[in-house]
């Protein structure tokens, strides 16, 4: 199906939620929902029979400098087609809900936002610093992140 | 778990908790994974990631697209070809820019060449991790001839750098192409050696054959791609799937397990998946050899690159799963934002689950079936 399409029919069911369609310049275009509705979308993009996104390709973050943003890349194995899904969040207090129980792929990605960007996913089963050692302090690939000159009185 | 004394008593056994790693050789670099077990039999494999977090991600956006090439030899150390390739694609793909054929046939040559090295890594430490040391010589003594043609053709023998933003750094030397079809000659033969020396060999069969079993449709939620993916029976390959390059004009077989000594996902499966998968790949560059057009191997590109403002996410398939790069880029000629999603990273999403009430010595049956490396994981 065509992102247009995709966007159509999500539109039509989940109306408000979904924001916009991001397609000039973006490859696959991206769907850009509302944070709440992350959960309920994605069940729907997976479980709606047209669909069927089963696999998640890559979940990441992005820091736009004004909003914080989570960019889902899907892919169907069954209709060999793909979308993006795009959720924007404000700068303070960046959290929305977690999708790892519609795709279990997806918590190794969530926690590793968390880690560099400090995003929290709510309902995550297991949501904690991946990369980072547990007591870094601040989230590296944030655009306003300040390097630290020590970390345990070692000079970095 | 209760046993017996040899008195007849109700032996009490204690849960434990062991580290296994960070310095371990099997778990191949710098993985720890804590065990909690139950006598021999593993309750719970936690793995712990990063120690190898380079930050390069952050790197890429302090640094300009061509810069970023040498980078992308340290995430996948052993099939750098294809991570450069990987790169210079995704860029490619943002700008829209237009490749000689010639460089993208050396692209594919080199590409596949380093997929058999790195998949004879994978079988040598394999073999290795299950107590055949042998095979492992063996590996490593051909895929020294691998080392040989990128020193030819690039110079260097581990951190290739070869892929440019357009094209390649260099055209093949003389007698390079000649080389490479000697050494496939040479090679094709040994994949038959290596199934007569250990594949079929019954101890080593039994080590892998139903353990760590992973059906199909968990494969695909999990995100697990290339071979382990293939493995459980999903035959789905980005080069004939999601075709990029010049992939489309070879003809190749997409190998998937079959089950053939246990249960369809198997160890033993994502084993023998890589083992094909070395045919194939002699295969795709003999079919690039013969038809290698002659010309430049460099599109023209300004010298202050800058892309135009965008998102793209290219996915391509590297001996470990897909690497899919997913660049954001704001018209400057830096990366605004990277993001590296590798398949060793995805791929221990499901080590967890399927770890559990196995003996711990089917961990290391298990890491090395999954063929992980740490510097892709951690990048």
């Amino acid at each position: 199906m065509e992102a247009r399409a995709i966007f159509e029919t999500l539109k039509e069911k989940f109306g408000d939620a979904v924001v916009e369609l991001q397609g000039e310049g973006f490859t696959p275009p991206f769907v850009v929902v509302a944070p709440g509705s992350v959960r309920d979308i994605a069940r729907f993009l997976k479980e709606d029979p047209a669909l069927s996104f089963d696999s998640l390709m890559s979940l990441s973050g992005v820091d736009y400098k004004d909003r914080f943003a989570v960019a889902y890349h899907l892919y169907s194995m069954k209709h060999r087609h793909a979308v993006g899904m795009k959720a924007m969040l404000p700068r303070e207090s960046p959290s929305l809900p977690s999708v790892d129980d519609v795709w279990p792929a997806a918590n190794f990605q969530e926690r590793e936002a968390y880690d560099l960007f400090g995003f929290v996913f709510e309902g995550s089963k297991d949501l904690r610093r991946i990369l980072l050692p547990e007591d870094w302090e601040g989230h590296p690939l944030r655009k306003d992140y300040k390097y630290a000159e020590f970390y345990h009185g070692i000079k970095i | 778990m209760t046993g017996m004394t040899a008195r007849g008593e109700a032996l009490r056994t204690q849960e434990m908790t062991i580290n296994m790693g960070p310095q371990h050789p099997s778990t191949h670099g710098v993985l720890r994974v804590i065990l909690t077990t139950d006598g021999e039999v593993v309750t719970r494999a936690v793995p712990d990631v990063g120690y190898l977090h380079r930050g390069l991600e952050k790197i890429g956006e302090r640094v300009t697209y061509a810069q970023f090439m040498p980078f992308t030899d340290r995430l996948d150390y052993l099939a750098a070809m294809n991570c450069n390739c990987a790169w210079a694609w995704a860029v490619e793909k943002l700008a829209k820019i237009e490749v000689p054929e010639r460089a993208e046939f050396l692209r594919v040559i080199v590409a596949e060449l380093n997929r058999i090295s790195s998949h004879l890594i994978a079988f040598g430490s394999f073999t290795a991790d299950m107590g055949a040391f042998t095979p492992f010589l063996y590996a490593i003594r051909e895929r020294e001839r691998v080392n040989d043609l990128f020193e030819m053709i690039c110079g260097n023998r581990l951190t290739y750098n070869y892929a440019r933003i357009g094209g390649v750094s260099g055209d093949a030397p003389p007698g390079f192409l000649e080389k490479t079809k000697e050494f496939l000659d040479y090679f094709e033969p040994k994949i038959d050696e290596y199934n007569n020396l250990i594949s079929y060999n019954k101890i080593f069969v039994h080590r892998l054959a139903n353990v760590a079993v992973i059906p199909a449709e968990e494969a695909v939620a999990y995100g697990m791609t290339g071979p382990n993916l293939r493995g459980s029976g999903v035959p789905f390959d980005l080069r004939r799937d999601e075709p990029y390059s010049v992939y489309p004009k070879f003809d190749f077989k997409v190998c998937v397990g079959t089950g053939e000594r246990g249960k369809l996902g198997d160890c033993f499966d994502r084993y023998m998946v890589r083992i094909n998968e070395m045919r194939e790949s002699v295969k795709i560059v003999r079919q690039a050899l013969a038809q290698i057009p002659e010309g430049p191997v460099m599109a023209k590109v300004p010298r202050v690159f800058k892309p135009p403002a965008g998102e793209t996410y290219f996915r391509s398939e590297c001996p470990r799963g897909e690497t899919g790069i997913y660049v954001v880029s704001d018209g400057s000629a830096n990366p605004f934002r990277l993001k590296i999603r590798t398949g060793s990273f995805v791929t221990m999403n499901i080590f967890e689950k399927v770890t559990k009430g196995l003996m711990i010595a089917d961990i290391v049956a298990v890491i090395g079936s999954f063929d992980i490396i740490l510097p892709e994981i951690d990048r």
